[in-house]
């Protein structure tokens, strides 16, 4: 039905009305016009004229290179004189963008996921403040930003963005950006995972303008520096952003020289659409079909729950459907959801790192593919969800996406990468804080992070702490050059740890083994962000297994160092037999889940974990037994585990093959699955259960039916299971996990005083 | 032109295009219908995980340990009937329906393959150097 009042208004008066209710909106929020476009824009008039003649693909191609030679000229500039740890081993970027904001390419080291969210933040500057009289957009300005909700992969990340004008024209846009860190959360290194609202998070900083026609504000800078732990970081980093960008910005402006605006204009969008061109080539090439895989992730990072994240991908012609809708529900006061924006970073990462790498950083790659997700759920949340650890959701969707991948192209006669299972994808590392050597306060984390093993491939095993999954080049650095910046020395540094593997018949690459502990500080602590510690994090492929779940292991009460003086034969090199043997007297030896919140570590008091396996590939009893036994040889398996789960038989003296025995034992073994395992409509018959067993605080759908979420929601009466479509399910938040411990103590007090006072009667 | 085309879609598993049907790779056990649930022509097994990857600190004194709870995570292991080779290996909590991991448009996967020239081989990756995966079903049956 029309509106009878709509006729009275004349188009200047809606115009008026636009113009008015535009100069009076009370708060420029995220703005899910952009927020909800991963897409490029539309051709503009202009782009649309140029391209409607021949183009000159040398200077396409010229235009292309030289973009990315500026590129990685800044990507090299930032990593050589940064002063955060992640600007030292390779997590940051630098980026081009067209006019309209859309992502032309990003440096060839670095981060991949930053290009599928870069553009949000030039959008919105555009969009707010380019006509906005307080505000405007000059040469020589610059933007920063670190809201995920206005476009970020997580809030530690710190953008540089600059207009480039030529001839008077904004006619492109460069960002450098660094993973600073800390950036004044609940607890230090920007990471928190105790966060329990948005408010927790640290600084959000909405794309404000920080250097203005050349110069550096120095009011915002100094209001930033004291939102953070590291004022001097911030401010060594914010030059070092703004600088590299003015570089690419350089480049650009003599690249315009060289080549002339048009050839510089058109080049840039027609590399845009021959990338959407070649994307959909490519996927044309798949099979037809709907591929789907769930993953589990065991932790909120404050209690152990199971959240399950779905991934269903349909192949329609040259188009792909990523359907992500039954994952599990945001939680309101906890730290891991993640973003729209930040979920898609997964994808964007999955198909620019593992599935075509060699294509070029785009936009437009995102074209072909559409995502769908459950609004109000933690991989697309509402603005007041905490984020602190929205890498959590963002693993999560990188690691649906990349363990579908072998399924959807092994037919495929042309690959571009690797038939490859899924590489580790969590956080296994230590965030720290405190006061260092030098006097200083600082908050951030360790470079272990990089460590992740690769997963098995279809030709060979992963490669053991190759890199994360996020950027292949990223480095580990040197730990004595960390040692002395920071007090804290890693007991146990990069040591492959034994048994901890994805198998299969080519093995996943494993992770090493990590015990820190603080020396010569005042004031030291520790946080660890992961999960994984019941649930493994990431599975294998076609057959081979999953990694295993990793611990969080403390040593506390007691100074090994002192202890080690007197004893120094009572340290061991390996997590295990500090474990097993608990050779330091005194000591409370304890097991955790690996989402520990910020913590003060006395001096000599131990932490250690273990960075992750990539997914094994294939049956373990296809593996060749030599590999086996050469894993032995090397230390990276037991004897014990070369028997039981490869069923390789050797000669316990000299690693020896036996290859008869070998093939008996696994011929024996293979009859014995014939034996054991059930047909498939027999075993779903009595396995499959029509809801989530009521022992597990479970969140998300069950089976393929991702209408209907189950959640485990807290109410006065304590926990109660919610079922229902994700738009009419409760809030969640859960109770302190700490005080439910408290609780459940003095329940046990109160039994135990009932009972000794029944025994007081008798 | 062999009339014969079997299409590589895993390691373990190709479809016959013609007859429509699943089969193993490694034996040639028939899985059932393209069309259909591969995973409904195999035999399953519940795995308690702890049996794969085993506690490597001690559990009678710690929580965590390495090994996955089994009361959160079970492995369900898909195993060929022919060979008893072990197709997939699905991490699930207990109860969970296994996944139905592929569903291919049968029509689509002929019409793309009746596209290409006869002949036509399957890499296993860019640059990787091993043999590529014929499509004639010549020369792949592998019994272990």
């Amino acid at each position: 039905m029309s509106d009878p009042g709509a006729a009275q208004f004349t188009p200047q008066d809606q115009e008026g009305v636009a113009a008015f209710l535009a100069g009076t909106t009370l708060f420029l929020g995220p703005d899910p016009e952009i927020m909800n476009d991963h897409r490029m824009a539309p051709r503009t008039a202009d782009e649309d004229r140029l391209l409607s003649g021949p183009i000159d693909a040398n200077a396409l191609d010229r235009v292309r290179k030289r973009i990315v030679a500026g590129l990685d000229e800044a990507f090299e500039m930032m990593e050589q004189t940064g002063a955060a740890p992640g600007a030292k081993w390779g997590d940051l970027t630098s980026a081009v963008y067209s006019a309209s904001g859309d992502l032309i390419h990003i440096s060839t080291g670095g981060v991949l996921a930053f290009a599928s969210v870069l553009h949000y933040p030039v959008r919105f500057i555009s969009k707010y403040w380019a006509n906005d009289p307080s505000v405007g957009i000059h040469d020589g300005d610059a933007f920063i930003h670190n809201d995920a909700r206005y476009g970020n992969i997580h809030n530690t990340d710190q953008s540089m963005i600059l207009p480039v004008f030529y001839d008077g024209e904004l006619i492109a846009w460069v960002a450098t950006i660094i993973h600073e860190g800390e950036n004044g959360a609940k607890e230090p290194g920007g990471m928190p995972s105790s966060s329990e609202s948005a408010y927790d998070d640290g600084i959000r900083m909405s794309p404000f303008k920080i250097v203005e026609r050349g110069q550096i504000r120095r009011d915002l800078l100094t209001f930033l520096q004291n939102s953070v732990r590291e004022p001097k970081l911030q401010y060594q980093d914010l030059k070092v952003k703004l600088y590299s960008a003015q570089r690419i910005k350089e480049r650009l402006v003599a690249l315009l020289d060289e080549v002339g605006r048009d050839a510089f204009v058109a080049s840039l969008r027609k590399s845009l659409e021959d990338i959407e061109a070649e994307a959909r080539r490519r996927i044309a090439e798949l099979p037809d079909g709907t591929f789907r895989v769930n993953f589990f992730s065991d932790s909120t990072l404050r209690e152990n729950v199971l959240l399950k994240y779905p991934c269903a991908v349909t192949v329609k012609g040259d188009e792909l459907t990523v359907d992500w809708r039954g994952a599990a529900p945001q939680f309101l006061n906890r730290a891991f959801n993640a973003t729209l924006g930040t979920a898609k970073c997964g994808l964007g990462q999955a198909v620019l790192g593992f599935f075509w790498p060699d294509l070029p950083r785009g936009i437009s790659v995102m074209n072909p593919m559409e995502v769908l997700t459950d609004e109000g759920s933690c991989i697309n949340p509402g603005l007041e969800a905490p984020l602190g650890q929205s890498l959590q959701g963002a693993f999560k969707t990188f690691g649906v996406v990349q363990a579908l991948f072998a399924k959807m192209q092994y037919s495929c006669p042309e690959k571009y990468g690797s038939l490859i299972a899924p590489w580790f994808n969590q956080i296994n590392t230590f965030l720290f804080g405190g006061l260092t050597q030098h006097g200083e306060f600082v908050g951030n984390v360790c470079a272990d992070l990089n460590g992740m093993g690769g997963g098995a491939r279809a030709h060979r095993d992963g490669e053991n702490s190759m890199a994360p999954f996020f950027a292949a080049m990223a480095d580990l650095g040197e730990q004595e050059i960390i040692e002395d910046d920071v007090p804290f020395l890693q007991l146990i540094s990069k040591k492959i740890k034994r048994d901890a593997q994805g198998f299969g018949k080519h093995r996943g690459g494993m992770g090493y083994e990590i015990a820190v502990a603080a020396r010569g500080t005042p004031l030291w602590g520790f946080a660890t962000v992961s999960s994984g510690s019941k649930f493994p994090a990431v599975p294998g492929l076609f057959g081979g297994y999953g990694c295993p779940s990793y611990p969080l292991a403390k040593i506390k009460g007691v100074n090994v160092f002192q202890q080690m003086q007197g004893a120094p034969r009572n340290w061991s090199f390996d997590f295990e037999t500090l474990m097993n043997a608990q050779p330091f007297t005194g000591a409370r030896y304890t097991t955790h889940h690996m989402g520990m919140g910020f913590e003060l570590a006395d001096e000599g008091e131990v932490y250690m974990i273990c960075q992750g396996s990539g997914g094994g590939y294939g049956d373990v009893l296809e593996r060749d037994p030599e590999a086996v036994m050469a894993d032995v040889e090397a230390g990276y398996l037991s004897p014990e585990t070369a028997r039981d789960v490869y069923f390789v038989v050797s000669d316990p003296a000299t690693l020896a093959v036996d290859l008869a025995a070998t093939e008996a034992a696994r011929a024996e073994e293979r009859q014995a699955r014939l034996g054991r395992g059930r047909p498939y409509g027999d075993f779903v018959n009595e396995w499959v259960t029509p809801e989530p067993p009521q022992h597990l605080p479970y969140y998300g759908s069950w089976g393929d039916d991702n209408s209907i979420i189950h959640a485990t929601a807290w109410t006065t009466q304590g926990p109660v299971r919610v079922s229902g479509p994700m738009n009419q399910l409760p809030q969640i938040m859960l109770p302190d996990p700490n005080l439910l411990a408290l609780a459940a103590q003095q329940a046990r007090i109160a039994e135990l005083e009932a009972r000794l006072q029944k025994l007081d009667g008798q | 032109m062999s009339t014969v085309m079997r299409i590589p879609m895993t390691e373990y598993l190709e479809i016959d295009l013609s007859a429509e049907r699943w089969l193993c790779r490694r034996c040639g056990h028939d899985l059932g219908p393209a069309r259909g649930n591969y995973k409904e022509g195999t035999l399953v097994y519940d795995r308690d995980p702890r049996e794969i990857h085993r506690p490597l600190i001690d559990p009678a004194r710690y929580e965590f340990t390495f090994a996955p709870d089994p009361a959160w995570c079970r492995i369900l292991e898909f195993y060929c009937p022919g060979c008893g080779t072990q197709i997939e290996a699905e991490y699930l909590p207990p109860g969970h329906p296994p996944t139905r991991d592929i569903e291919v448009d049968v029509d689509a996967l002929k019409a793309q393959w009746a596209a290409r020239p006869a002949g036509t081989v399957i890499p296993l990756g860019r640059d990787v150097a091993a043999q590529p995966l014929r499509t004639d079903g010549v020369g792949e049956r592998n019994p272990t």
